[in-house]
């Protein structure tokens, strides 16, 4: 009986965080950082979105080259 | 009217990813196990992959406030996308071995030939191994369709292109049967990628309250920036991994 939520958690974890836990977290991250810049000078804190995924892309390229075998 | 456009083509380009990597499972279950099996187990699979989006889909929009949901929609989407950009551009500077569907064919077959048949009615393991590959390749745009789908307001837009590049990739499938290497999988899985990043920025972005400059047109400009980082990326990659070959030669 709780194999079933059990199995189904592991799907959703593989499924969002898999093998590259750096940009769930990150993700989180600019998301909270965008809604507090917003929150303390308004409209003109629209950059730090995509900034911050372009920034997190960036390290989990080279995350994914330092890992891959040359 | 942009943003329905993008929406469909990025469901469409979804979809049609997942529905090549599905189809090799289906056709080398169906020419090994029997066709009957192979299509009955792929059908009940995209019915219950429907049956996720209509209990789903219309339940979120009524009781979940459109902030929180394009504040979680938007965050799943932009993990998503990151997750498929950053596999293509590994792909596309050479870091990550190319999906070969051909020789994943080629392994099914080989494991399936060599597993009994148990009668001459129902084989329950091509059924089994058709309805698993097409439940969980199809999640992955169950979860694309119901995002975009939601956030934008046009559900029926992303469930029409998901149901169109079924219809599309399956009778191009069906006609050239084993050469889905041919379909150019990772550009697509690049383009789409860039698409779910771009709309979840935009709406994990206004889900926290972000305005974003010349309103739904800023979706373009997110777009054409993550698509010029993505060729930079790859120029740079492509070139770091020439360099480390000539070294490794000399």
């Amino acid at each position: 009986m709780i194999r079933w939520p059990m199995a189904f958690g592991r799907f959703c974890y593989d499924f969002v965080v898999g093998d590259t836990p750096e940009l769930a977290i990150g993700v989180v991250l600019v998301i909270v950082g965008s809604w507090a810049l917003t929150r303390a000078i308004g409209p003109g804190g629209f950059w730090l979105l995509p900034v911050g995924v372009a920034a997190l892309l960036a390290a989990s390229l080279w995350r994914g080259v330092s890992s891959s075998p040359s | 009217m942009t943003g329905s456009v993008l929406i469909a083509l990025a469901v469409f380009g979804a979809c049609a990813v997942e529905m090549v990597e599905a189809l090799t499972i289906v056709l080398a279950s169906g020419l090994t196990r029997g066709w009957r099996s192979a299509l009955e187990g792929a059908g009940v699979a995209v019915i219950c992959l429907a049956v996720v989006v209509i209990a789903f889909g219309p339940a979120l929009i009524h009781y979940v406030p459109i902030n929180v949901l394009r504040t979680v929609v938007g965050s799943l989407l932009l993990v998503l996308g990151l997750q498929w950009l950053r596999k293509a551009l590994l792909r596309a500077s050479g870091h990550k071995a190319k999906h070969d569907e051909d020789a994943i064919y080629q392994r099914e077959v080989e494991r399936l030939s060599g597993i009994p048949r148990s009668g001459s009615g129902r084989d329950s393991i091509g059924f089994a191994i058709s309805f698993k590959g097409v439940l969980l390749e199809g999640m992955e745009v169950v979860m694309i369709v119901l995002t975009l789908g939601l956030s934008s307001g046009h559900l029926l837009v992303a469930s029409l292109a998901a149901l169109a590049a079924v219809v599309v990739v399956g009778a191009v499938g069906v006609a050239v049967s084993r050469q889905l290497r041919e379909v150019p999988e990772n550009a697509m899985k690049l383009g789409v990628g860039l698409m779910l990043v771009s709309f979840g920025s935009f709406w994990g972005g206004e889900g926290v309250g972000v305005h974003w400059p010349g309103a739904d047109l800023s979706l373009l400009g997110l777009l054409a920036g993550y698509g010029a980082l993505s060729w930079v990326a790859v120029w740079i990659l492509g070139r770091n991994k020439a360099a480390s070959a000539v070294a490794e030669a000399g």
